[in-house]
């Protein structure tokens, strides 16, 4: 009405400038009618009010907007809508507080997840993509002539796929792989390949064992070989194991990374479905995660050593998975397994089996090892890490150092003797 | 401003959708095999599957003294974990497969197969070990029917629990003040010390489905307590109605089960009702995978 407009602009409230917020409130306004809207409308072009300009949640009526009402205009705003009998409620009592609030729990959170140097970072918890890769930069510019990063290809959904390299240079060395998180959900292997990356920096110089293999060869981590996955576990499903493509004709996206190697592809132990948790895929290397590694293996061409990590289980395993047929190297495997699991046990006596993929486990094609040996890289081990299914996946994050310390003594025992037996 | 942290928050929930599928279409090379000393041809030791199914292959299940660090006797010792857990677990009593000393199988003249088991179990919260001798028999045939188990331990029930339990009865016995939870442990593994005894009800509880599900194709563990809602007490029994997430180790699928479940520290866990969920509401119901 006439009047209501009257009472509001008799009132003159010099608004510009405002530093603060304090005292402001965010009011939701609904219109019932034709009319209340008009009125609505007039209101917001009172430039005084600094509503600004009305966002209508729908386009008929009834229906409601938000808007922001400068403490100094409160009273006359809620004056003239009680006049109307327009509906509205508070939704935000104190526009300074709230932002005062929000701001303090974003430096906060910055505080906790922002470290600046690789000494800060916290390895005894988990981390999210982006705080791993921001790692993986402080790590290559605090140690320029040990660790540089390798991309060697991108996600589905375009993450860049990277790997660190470990080298005191030279052309062509030999070198060692090692692999974590290729199964998204299995979060103590991208933690612990996190205190591996800078275990190695840390006892490059210090110990002689890790010193005597990063002179003869090259050691290369890939810390987050299935990014999507791993994002996907942080925002919407911590169960996720596989890739995130999508698989045409199905709504069920994904290819398990573990079955879409060129080993026995297509046969028996694993799954044709794209439902299915161990779905190979449409053909083998058919997701990028996989393709990249099996590009960068072959434009190598001088790997000894394949180690690809895994949880969990609490085993150390070799090829073959898709065949009972025992491997040519089968007897020197168990040996250096034996080792490697007596070297890990020594620290907290946690105990490992060990055996060939088919027999310790479960028959598996298209695996990552069977591939990689089947390549002529004679030293492919899968680790299954901790524990044997009382946590499983969800591993309490206070088991991630005793997790990480140990397996470093099984991986020092293969990397070992695999530069013992490296030309 | 406020604003532009809202607006940002609707708009990243809203792009988390499935991306737009754009179906690539790309022919690689047809990988061959280096010609390496070590390199194995394909096609040695592998059955052929015809187009677009896969054949389940008969595994070779070891008959006659079993190897303890080999998959068939591990998967058969589990069966007597849940077998155990659901005689024995309660709130304060979970037991684990420590290790597997020895073991045999033999099939059962057209019935089944029977295993015998020595093994070394564990209960989690006191950590007291005990040896154990079982019996378990796996019937065959195409009716999914459940393992049948006997076991006898020695001093695995040492830990004593009796106060415990009963502390723990009598808190939540009355119904005035009824308890739940969700997401036990969260995804980075933690959980409130209160929510420990429902986490191991759960794990108890599930052992009941655990144990009724298994096969000598199977290995479960409960992966997580999605949420429990405690009901009225009924007939002096803790009642809860629990969510849980089971990890099948071979196929690696994650199956949901609801369940109703009591416990008392005279009756022990029983549980009343079970209800598999669907995987996703969207998503085709998977095949038998292969194996």
């Amino acid at each position: 009405t006439m009047k209501g407009l009257l009472v509001l602009t008799a009132l003159f409230v010099a608004v510009f400038g405002k530093e603060t917020f304090e005292g402001d409130q965010v009011l939701r306004i609904t219109a019932r009618d034709e009319v209340q809207l008009t009125l609505l409308k007039d209101l917001s072009e009172m430039e005084y009010l600094q509503t600004g300009p009305l966002c209508w949640f729908t386009t008929d009526l009834p229906t409601s907007v938000d808007i922001r009402v400068p403490f100094t205009s409160l009273q006359t705003v809620k004056a003239f809508l009680e006049t109307e009998d327009i509906e509205y409620f508070i939704m935000i009592k104190d526009l300074q507080v709230m932002l005062d609030e929000e701001k303090e729990q974003m430096l906060s959170s910055a505080r906790a997840t922002a470290p600046r140097t690789s000494d800060d970072y916290d390895y005894s918890n988990y981390h999210t993509i982006a705080d791993i890769y921001a790692f993986q930069d402080m790590l290559v510019a605090e140690n320029p002539n040990l660790v540089s990063k390798i991309v060697i290809g991108q996600s589905y959904q375009g993450r860049p796929l990277n790997v660190l390299k470990f080298s005191t240079g030279g052309t062509n060395k030999p070198g060692i792989w090692l692999d974590t998180g290729i199964h998204s959900r299995e979060w103590v292997t991208q933690a612990s390949g996190t205190w591996f990356a800078k275990k190695i920096v840390t006892d490059y110089g210090r110990d002689a064992a890790l010193t005597a293999i990063l002179d003869k060869m090259d050691i290369f981590l890939e810390i987050v070989t299935n990014p999507d996955g791993y994002y996907y576990t942080h925002t919407s499903n911590r169960m996720w194991r596989k890739t995130r493509k999508p698989n045409p004709g199905s709504s069920c996206i994904g290819t398990d990374p573990n079955r879409n190697w060129d080993a026995g592809f297509g046969g028996p132990g694993a799954s044709d479905s794209p439902c299915s948790e161990t779905y190979r895929g449409p053909k083998a290397h058919s997701e990028s995660e996989v393709k990249s590694i099996v590009d960068f293996v072959k434009s190598h061409g001088n790997l000894q050593a394949f180690v690809s990590i895994h949880s969990y289980s609490q085993m150390l395993l070799y090829p073959y998975g898709y065949t009972r047929t025992p491997c040519k190297d089968e007897s020197e495997l168990h040996n250096l397994a034996r080792k490697a699991i007596t070297d890990l046990a020594s620290l907290y006596g946690t105990s490992y089996r060990y055996g060939s993929i088919i027999n310790t486990i479960y028959q598996a094609s298209g695996g990552t090892i069977d591939w990689t040996y089947n390549q002529g890289i004679k030293y492919s081990y899968t680790f299954e890490l901790r524990d044997t299914g009382r946590y499983g996946f969800i591993l309490p994050a206070n088991q991630i150092l005793p997790t990480a310390k140990e397996t470093w003594l099984a991986l020092m025992a293969i990397m070992e003797h695999t530069k013992d037996n490296t030309n | 401003m406020g604003w532009t942290l809202l607006i940002l928050l609707v708009v990243l929930t809203v792009v988390h959708g499935n991306p737009t599928v754009m179906v690539r279409t790309g022919s690689g090379p047809t990988v061959g095999f280096d010609q390496h000393p070590n390199s194995v041809p394909l096609g040695e030791d592998i059955q052929t599957t015809t187009e677009g199914e896969s054949e389940v292959v008969e595994e070779v299940m070891t008959t006659g003294v079993l190897n303890p660090s080999h998959y068939p006797a591990r998967r058969a010792a589990t069966v007597v974990q849940h077998y155990l857990n659901t005689r024995y677990g309660s709130p304060y009593r979970w037991i684990f497969l420590s290790t597997v000393h020895s073991g045999s199988a033999e099939d059962v003249a057209e019935m089944g197969r029977k295993y015998q088991l020595e093994l070394t179990m564990q209960e989690m919260i006191s950590n007291v070990s005990g040896q154990c001798s079982a019996e378990l028999f796996f019937p065959g045939g195409e009716g999914q029917s459940a393992p049948q188990v006997q076991a006898s331990c020695e001093g695995l029930h040492q830990s004593n629990t009796t106060a415990q339990e009963e502390a723990f009865y009598q808190q939540h016995r009355a119904s005035n003040n009824l308890v739940s939870g969700n997401n036990i442990p969260d995804s980075y593994g933690h959980m409130e010390p209160s929510m420990k005894p429902f986490w191991q009800l759960g794990g108890v509880a599930s052992s009941f489905i655990m144990l009724r599900e298994s096969n000598e194709s199977t290995l479960y563990n409960m992966a997580q307590v999605a949420n429990f809602t405690q009901l009225e007490t009924e007939k002096d029994q803790l009642r809860f109605n629990y969510h849980v997430l089971l990890h099948e180790m071979i196929s690696q699928e994650i199956i949901h089960w609801k369940l109703l479940v009591t416990w008392s520290p005279e009756q022990g866990v029983q549980v009343l009702q079970t209800e598999l969920q669907p995987k996703c509401h969207h998503c085709e119901a998977p095949p038998n995978t292969t194996n």
